[in-house]
């Protein structure tokens, strides 16, 4: 079902996009590609959110409830995999658009650069993962890891901003402004990328808690036959 | 008073290791002089004085960061041999005195490698400050501490990991980007002095304001990392 609207909505956002809204006036057709690059660049800053609340849950619950903090973990791990695709489809359509727009295919600008420092912080996150292993300690590791992510981020998107600035204002609520033809491709493809993003990640989390029940079944048998054994 | 003295203790233990062996010092020492001499083959320092100038502060925290990240993984290396760092767990002591003096120790350490590497520097690049030169005595430790305590707490939580030595440089490195933008840019500025001389106020504040947010941060989760298994 909602895979369905997912797919309903896509189309209906892209048709808007490439087909139906006008032609931007002094960028043309190249513009079309922002309804792809704001929807990631949006959620990409969405997940991470989502994955510093599991990460905190799971510091809560590590002791209390170890399956809940199970949960927690396969939330996270979900999320910082989300934010990773979304951030780099991000960068790579704003790339593609700053060549054209810009001249150049990356500016190192304010925007950019803390964005980058976004993604090189979620792909570390996602490294220590894999070498402190699918346990306890590799899972309270990442979750300390998430908590300095989730920190730093902030931090580097101000210094960042005094260093020095490029990109264009935000277009919500900031000084860019768009002209109100162009909102339903806009709309239609944040919705309908959202709804993608949270289908993935609901796939990845319930394929990241059946392999710990899996692990956990495993578990409980080994010390079953150990017992067996001793008797 | 109490936490104090056992930070006091732990940073004791930790300077008489260094006294007696020497390793990570000199080790930095060597490794931070050979970081300056290849970077001088590489830029050809004395034909051009304003380029210098204007890269030479970010050589000198490149040296600096690569050569720190060599010896924190040391500094808890030697915490596991024997199983010392079991034995730290089950003292009665917070876990974070035992944080707080391995990352003042690694303060120390650093900082002496900069005493020798100053001179050296403005022998080799030709260097003197054109802007205040004494608020280089303000970045230097607020820079080094920026990297020191996030080094030390990535090093402790990398201990029990494989590829720990892969590990650190992996954290820190994204980590410690404003850090790193605010040294790099106070120092080029109090070099060169061309931007207003309010400016290196500015990233200094940074500096110190990312210094107390992360020091916090480290002092609050180390227990988390240390006990974690």
């Amino acid at each position: 079902m909602w895979f369905a609207v997912t797919l309903v909505v896509l189309a209906v956002g892209f048709r808007q996009a490439i087909f139906l809204v006008p032609t931007e006036a002094t960028m043309g057709n190249v513009q079309r590609i922002f309804y792809y690059h704001l929807p990631s660049a949006i959620l990409g800053m969405v997940f991470p959110y989502i994955n510093c609340v599991a990460s905190l849950a799971f510091l809560y619950w590590r002791r209390r409830d170890p399956w809940k903090a199970l949960g927690a973990d396969a939330l996270a791990v979900a999320s910082a995999e989300m934010t990773v695709v979304f951030v780099t489809i991000g960068l790579l359509t704003g790339s593609l658009w700053a060549k054209p727009a810009w001249g150049i295919w990356w500016a190192w600008d304010a925007r950019t650069t803390t964005y980058l420092v976004l993604w090189l912080l979620f792909v570390s996150y996602l490294i220590a993962r894999r070498f402190s292993g699918a346990n306890d300690q590799g899972h309270t590791l990442a979750a300390v890891i998430s908590i300095f992510a989730a920190i730093d981020v902030p931090i580097s998107f101000m210094s960042i901003r005094w260093w020095r600035t490029q990109h264009p204002s935000p277009v919500f609520g900031g000084d860019g402004s768009l002209d109100a033809s162009f909102y339903p491709a806009v709309w239609w493809n944040l919705a309908g990328w959202a709804l993608w993003g949270f289908l993935v990640m609901g796939l990845r989390y319930a394929l990241e808690r059946r392999r710990q029940r899996v692990q956990e079944e495993a578990a409980l048998e080994a010390i079953e036959a150990s017992m067996e054994t001793t008797q | 008073m109490n936490y104090l003295h056992q930070v006091f203790h732990h940073l004791r233990k930790d300077l008489r290791l260094e006294w007696r062996s020497r390793d990570s010092i000199n080790g930095m020492l060597f490794f931070s002089l050979l970081v300056v001499v290849v970077f001088s083959i590489a830029f050809d320092p004395t034909g051009n004085p304003t380029i210098t100038r204007e890269i030479s502060g970010g050589i000198l925290w490149i040296a600096l960061l690569f050569a720190s990240v060599t010896t924190l993984n040391q500094s808890w290396t030697r915490e596991v041999r024997n199983s010392v760092l079991d034995a730290q767990r089950m003292l009665p002591a917070p876990a974070s005195a035992l944080f707080l003096g391995k990352a003042l120790s690694n303060l120390l350490f650093v900082t002496a490698v900069e005493v020798v590497l100053a001179p050296l520097f403005i022998v080799f690049y030709n260097l003197h400050a054109l802007g205040q030169g004494w608020l280089l005595l303000a970045i230097m430790p607020l820079g080094t501490w920026a990297l020191v305590v996030n080094g030390t707490f990535f090093a402790a939580l990398g201990l029990r990991t494989k590829n720990r030595e892969l590990l650190l440089p992996l954290l820190l490195f994204p980590i410690s980007v404003p850090a790193l933008l605010a040294m790099v840019n106070a120092t080029t500025d109090v070099l060169t002095a061309e931007v207003d001389p309010i400016q290196p106020y500015f990233w200094i504040k940074l500096l110190a304001a990312y210094d107390i947010v992360f020091t916090t941060v480290c002092l609050l989760l180390f227990e988390t990392i240390l006990n974690a298994e």
